[in-house]
């Protein structure tokens, strides 16, 4: 079974008033493990194409099915529950809650879903070692630098064991170095814990690490390559 | 089917996430310090003022209705069933159908109180004769501390004491003889001749003006009633003893027979003008809050809104929108209660300070005061629902201001809230 199947999704943004395709027929299934970007210019639809498998936006045609469930048919209340179950999300910057500490950001899904605090414990150690921020635990995020933000983000969305992480240009905001940093924990995070992540970005650096390259034209699929 | 890594630890019904947002909430209060700090005095000061007004203007009323009740009325009168509305003396009653057990459970004055003409030879004036326990009345009202000339009364006495006022209407001293006549009890007449032993002075003019008392036996015989009364004082150490009393009195008492009327029945025009005046001060006190809830309603405002992106994002992650909502309540009741707690905690001593010494009265206002025998001071009540009504009060603003954040969770859109 497909982690991510999409069948036909379109979205048009204000169709009563100036409406806007920012989507027209995309195809797309990922699989377990992939390491997939999704690239194109600004404007191209990645970030509503990323809504849409994330179940942050509705799409208004097209099929859409997430670990098998099709999330066109939950209500707004359901889908909050559902993206707290199955997905981790990355955004482009500000994703941490300013007011919790490093470690406490990190368990902050983990304590939604009312894990006990010995697994959570666990958890924030092993995912902040891997990110390398175990001495940042009691850290708040304004403390840290952007890229280091983003690693906790990242430690955040994988806590709770999603199905996959859906990351919106993680390193737009970041210096080259900090966003290869990045790149790199999520590359051995999906090598050693076969974690699948999907990303967007537009950044050719970025790109060049990812196995799969995905483009969007003007909101539909052009190349979709596998690399390495 | 389902993912195999989700299933979910089974967990203690103690770790809800909810213990976690009221941190949460604690510090996210802290974000923004001197807001927070602003929003909190605010609440601080409206409680602290309207606990001391709110304490001034009781405990003022209660000093001025305390005196009066303990002047002459008392705090609860048991009369024959419809003597109130028609102060006749056919309404009298015999004080042998009064339960034993009554008369020896709490102190009851005795009085018979009915309408005459006094002359002095020239001048007739209208009065009012009020035939008296000297002993029992004493200790109820202080009557011998209103004597200005001449002798108390004596139970088996013949002499009557005058009101000033009236005495000297009538050009009467004491040792001369005042002439009553009246309609005694079922159509009797009534007249009689009595030497004035004492002169007795009364703050209050209209009784000043018209005041007779004598012993009991003598008014009883002067209106032909018999071993008759109008009406029987309950001698009460406080209103605080005012509800049990009624009870006892309530239960004890026949009540087609007679009727048992507190302070409030008895002097409605009092106790009208302190509901009057307290309604007056919540008119301000109301405004007053008004005012500070708008202040909150702009702190609020700029909490929820400036979060936007934070709640979109939080949302995103699988947030409840009904734990956001707890959260943002969280916030909202706590500079509430926080506001509310400190205001109560500083009024408490000030209040309590002005209750046990109360602030003294000069000129005018104090000659005022004292000539309806009231002791020319102002004090504070000290009581406790005072200060949890203030809570109360904040309470209910805080929870009406937390609608808005509830009504702005409740429409958010992940997406659009981080696009803001
Ligand atoms: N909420 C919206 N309302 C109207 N138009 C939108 C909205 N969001 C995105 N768009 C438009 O949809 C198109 C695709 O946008 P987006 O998915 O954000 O692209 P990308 O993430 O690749 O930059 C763009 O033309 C953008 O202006
Ligand atoms: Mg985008």
């Amino acid at each position: 079974m497909s982690v991510i199947e999409a069948k036909n999704l379109t979205k048009v943004y204000n169709p009563d008033t100036v409406p806007v395709n920012a989507l027209q027929g995309v195809d797309l299934t990922i699989e377990k493990g992939e390491f997939t970007a999704i690239v194109g210019p600004s404007g191209s639809g990645k970030t509503t194409l990323l809504n849409i498998i994330g179940g942050l936006d509705r799409p208004s045609d097209g099929v859409i099915r997430v670990d098998g469930e099709e999330i066109a048919n939950l209500t707004d209340n359901q889908l909050i529950d559902f993206r707290q179950k199955k997905i981790g999300f990355v955004f482009q910057s500000y994703n941490l809650i300013p007011v919790l500490t490093v470690a406490e950001n990190t368990e902050f899904v983990m304590l939604l879903q009312k894990r006990p605090k010995a697994e959570r414990d666990k958890r924030v150690a092993e995912l902040l070692e891997s990110v390398g921020l175990s001495e940042k635990k009691n850290v708040r995020p304004s403390q840290l630098s952007g890229g280091q933000q983003q690693r906790v983000a990242v430690a955040r969305a994988l806590a709770p064991k999603p199905a996959f992480i859906l990351a919106d240009e993680p390193t737009a905001n970041l210096d080259s170095a900090s966003a290869s940093n990045l790149l790199d924990i999520m590359e051995k995070l999906n090598r050693e814990e076969g974690i699948t992540f999907v990303f967007s970005t537009h950044d050719s650096r970025v790109i060049d690490r990812a196995k799969r390259v995905v483009t969007l034209v003007d909101g539909k699929i052009g190349t979709d390559v596998v690399q390495h | 089917m389902r993912n195999v890594t989700l299933h979910l630890t089974p967990h203690p019904f103690f770790l809800i996430p909810e213990k976690m947002f009221l941190k949460l909430a604690w510090r996210n209060l802290w974000r923004n310090k001197r807001r927070t700090i602003i929003s909190i005095s605010s609440v601080l000061f409206a409680v602290l003022f309207a606990s001391v007004i709110s304490s001034f203007q009781k405990g003022t009323w209660d000093h001025m209705v305390d005196n009066v009740v303990r002047y002459y009325l008392g705090y609860a009168q048991i009369h024959q069933n419809g003597f109130w509305d028609d102060q006749s003396l056919e309404n009298s009653f015999d004080p042998q159908s009064v339960p034993a057990s009554l008369q020896s459970e709490m102190q009851l004055t005795p009085r018979l109180e009915s309408f005459a003409l006094a002359s002095s030879g020239e001048v007739t004036r209208g009065v009012l004769v009020v035939g008296i326990d000297p002993e029992k009345e004493d200790e109820m009202t202080r009557l011998k501390s209103r004597l200005t000339q001449g002798q108390y009364l004596e139970m088996n006495g013949s002499t009557v004491l005058v009101a000033e006022g009236l005495a000297s209407l009538l050009n009467l001293k004491v040792a001369d003889t005042l002439i009553l006549v009246s309609q005694g009890y079922q159509g009797r007449n009534a007249a009689g001749a009595y030497p004035i032993g004492g002169m007795v002075k009364f703050g209050a003019p209209d009784l000043n003006k018209q005041l007779v008392i004598m012993p009991l036996p003598l008014a009883r015989d002067f209106y032909g009633t018999g071993e008759r009364l109008t009406s029987l004082a309950v001698n009460l150490p406080g209103r605080d003893a005012l509800p049990e009393a009624l009870q006892v009195l309530n239960k004890e008492l026949p009540a087609d027979e007679f009727e048992v009327m507190d302070f409030k029945k008895l002097m409605p025009e009092l106790i009208e003008a302190q509901e009057l005046d307290t309604a007056g001060a919540k008119l301000i006190l109301w405004t007053l809050y008004l005012l500070i809830g708008f202040g909150l309603f702009g702190t609020i405002l700029m909490m929820t809104r400036e979060r936007t992106y934070e709640f979109g994002v939080l949302t995103a992650i699988g947030t409840k929108r009904k734990t956001l909502i707890g959260m943002l309540w969280s916030e909202t009741l706590m500079i509430g209660i926080v506001g509310a707690v400190l205001g109560i905690l500083i009024s408490i001593p000030i209040v309590w300070y002005l209750h046990v010494s109360p602030i003294e009265l000069t000129g005018n206002m104090a000659k005022a005061y004292e000539n309806y025998g009231i002791e020319p001071v102002i004090k504070t009540a000290f009581e406790m629902g005072i200060f949890l009504k203030q809570a109360w009060v904040i309470s209910l603003i805080s929870c009406g201001l937390a609608i808005y954040p509830t009504w702005y969770i409740w429409n958010l859109k992940p997406v659009k809230a981080m696009r803001e």
